[in-house]
């Protein structure tokens, strides 16, 4: 009986004996035909926008030129607005990244030790920027920002607060992610007995233990932000997207070019998350809460929302009494 | 820490949430309920089914339900290939980050990538136009509407990856073996056992798909610069001109009827998830 059974799993397991297959898993050839069909479909056209940058016009040979270019003083004044745009970005990219760790951080971490009750209230608010897409939110900005610039002025940082509101999907996954297997209320509460106060509870007990989730929660933002062109374009705002779609139209190699760079820059910083996410996770205790757990090695799916075109990844998004994507037994038995 | 000292650590996030979220989601939702003079009025909501806007409308769902079918079914592929791999192993691994990334890849990058593939003089067109065949031997359509498949499977497909991975992981080996050891065969097992268990998940993927390219806008405009074929489209030129349909406050009203599709496709998800949870505990 169990001598069957063992069979049978580890046919399952392998998925390559020549015994027929039980489990659901596909054979090493299907897999290895569905998965070489799909990556060289998918390489195509990143294939294609680097061949597009070597190009010599329409001439049909190639050329370095494009790439030197870039160095090239006489040439690089014609993409000093795209120097601008990278300028407004990395500010828009600051504000943004503070408003997650000053503002989110905190109250996320108030709610969770003060304010158990109020945590599906701030999960609510944190995932509605999915269902209220960017270009919809754009319509209600405009008035808003009408306010703002007023208030503030019509310098590019206050368009920080925009983004703060598209990332908060993000970042608060990333977040929930982590401080779902930290029991900060025992941490605090053992702080807070051998004297510590709330600032040193905070800033040396709770927050570094925070870090991963911190990390995960700036890059993604860095991400999505680097990526954002809907709501600047509408909002008449310069940022590096719509000044790509600008320069684009005098100079589509230099675009492409920068394209690329943008692109390579932010795989880097979702790898990295990836290997946040990882890292420690092996290490991470039984988590208290299982609807936490499911997420603990998710953070590169909550990287996945798609800064321009609204992708919605997975580990955002279970509503409000929905449940995360990976069971949560199943995870902490791993 | 006083619990009015806690109250008061609230308030920051609180009003950020409300100038920022808030307040814009209701202008969005509401504006189109009033004219220019600020008075109540059906009128915009009402042109919402005006012959055009429910083209716009009807386009809309075509790109996302076209999109989100091929999306899903080969994203599903993907996950069935990558089955029986270890989950922390390079090719899983590697998998994961691309589809993470690529799903993030959308909106003017996208376009671009599309230009150089499939543009007049993308690598592809003019390779297939040397094999003697011409992709726009009927008139361009990349910066039509149906061009707009391609670079939106682009990021459908890796969304399906990472949405609907978890639920084929679900699936436990125990139930395989069970249908095997009654007699069951492979077919019996994805018909009568995995299917059904994978169905409300597999729905609410491809729910989730359609809200993702129904709501994207970066993509399309980078592509079409010119019109309003699907509803941001739309959104677009009623915030740039103010003359779709010579109303004012029509970006509100079409914003309503965007939200509107959006609650609801959010609704029966999160429905199916609650369903697809059952077999995941």
């Amino acid at each position: 009986m169990s001598g069957a059974r063992v069979d049978a799993r580890g046919a399952a397991t392998r998925g390559r004996t020549a015994e027929p297959r039980v489990g659901a898993a596909p054979s090493r050839l299907t897999r290895t035909i569905i998965l070489s069909v799909v990556g060289l479909v998918f390489a195509i056209p990143i294939v294609a926008m680097i061949q597009f940058t070597f190009r010599d016009g329409l001439s049909g040979s190639y050329t370095l030129g494009h790439w030197t270019g870039l160095a090239d003083p006489a040439v690089n004044t014609k993409y000093a607005p795209l120097v601008t745009a990278l300028g407004n970005s990395g500010v828009l990219v600051v504000v943004t990244v503070l408003l997650v760790l000053v503002l989110l951080l905190p109250t996320m971490v108030l709610v969770e030790l003060r304010f158990p009750r109020l945590r599906r209230v701030l999960e609510f608010v944190c995932i509605v920027p999915i269902t209220v897409p960017a270009i919809v939110l754009v319509v209600g900005l405009v008035p808003v920002y009408s306010v703002v610039v007023k208030v503030a002025g019509s310098s590019i940082w206050s368009l920080g607060f925009a983004y703060g509101v598209t990332v908060l999907p993000y970042a608060y996954r990333a977040i929930q992610a982590n401080l779902g297997t930290v029991d900060v209320i025992t941490l605090s509460e053992a702080a807070r007995s051998l004297g510590a106060g709330w600032a040193t509870v905070l800033f040396r007990v709770i927050l570094p233990n925070l870090r991963r989730g911190m990390l995960a929660a700036a890059f993604i933002s860095v991400a999505v932000v680097l990526g954002e062109f809907t709501i600047a374009s509408l909002l008449n705002r310069v940022n590096l997207q719509t000044a790509l779609v600008l320069i684009s139209k005098s100079d589509p190699y230099v675009a492409v070019i920068f394209s690329l760079l943008a692109l390579g820059f932010a795989f880097v910083l979702l790898l990295l998350i990836g290997r946040l996410s990882t890292v420690g996770a092996g290490r991470t205790h039984r988590p208290r809460r299982p609807s936490d757990a499911g997420n603990v090695a998710l953070p590169v799916a909550a990287g996945s929302l798609s800064p321009a075109t609204v992708v919605l990844p997975a580990a955002v998004l279970p509503a409000p009494g929905a449940v995360p994507p990976v069971p949560a037994a199943e995870r902490a038995n791993r | 820490m006083t619990k009015k000292l806690a109250v008061l650590g609230l308030t920051p996030f609180a009003l950020y949430i409300l100038l920022f979220l808030a307040i814009p989601s209701a202008l969005a939702i509401t504006t189109g309920f009033f004219d220019k003079a600020g008075a109540f009025t059906l009128d915009n909501v009402g042109a919402l089914f005006s012959p055009q806007i429910l083209q716009t409308f009807l386009s809309s769902f075509w790109v996302s339900g076209v999109t989100a079918v091929i999306g899903a079914v080969v994203g599903a592929l993907v996950c069935y290939a990558l089955l029986g791999t270890r989950p922390d192993g390079t090719l899983r691994s590697t998998v994961n980050s691309a589809a993470s990334v690529l799903a993030q890849f959308g909106g003017v990058m996208l376009a671009f990538a599309f230009i150089a593939t499939i543009g007049v003089q993308g690598v592809i067109t003019v390779w297939l136009k040397d094999a003697g065949l011409d992709i726009y031997g009927n008139g361009v359509w990349l910066y039509q509407v149906p061009g707009l498949l391609l670079p939106y499977l682009y990021f459908q497909v890796p969304l399906m990856v990472i949405t609907f991975m978890p639920a084929l992981e679900g699936l436990k080996p125990q139930w395989a073996e069970a249908n095997s050891s009654l007699g069951g065969s492979r077919f019996t097992y994805w018909v009568r056992i995995a299917g059904p268990i994978l169905l409300p998940s597999f729905l609410g993927s491809l729910l989730l798909l359609f809200a993702n390219a129904f709501s994207s806008y970066a993509t399309a405009a980078a592509l079409i610069s010119q019109g309003s074929q699907i509803v941001p489209l739309q959104i677009r030129s009623a915030l740039i001109s103010e003359t779709v349909l010579g109303r004012a406050n029509m970006a509100g009203a079409l914003a309503f009827g965007m939200i509107v599709v959006m609650v609801v496709l959010m609704f029966g998800y999160s429905l199916l998830q609650s369903r697809t949870a059952r077999w995941q505990r």
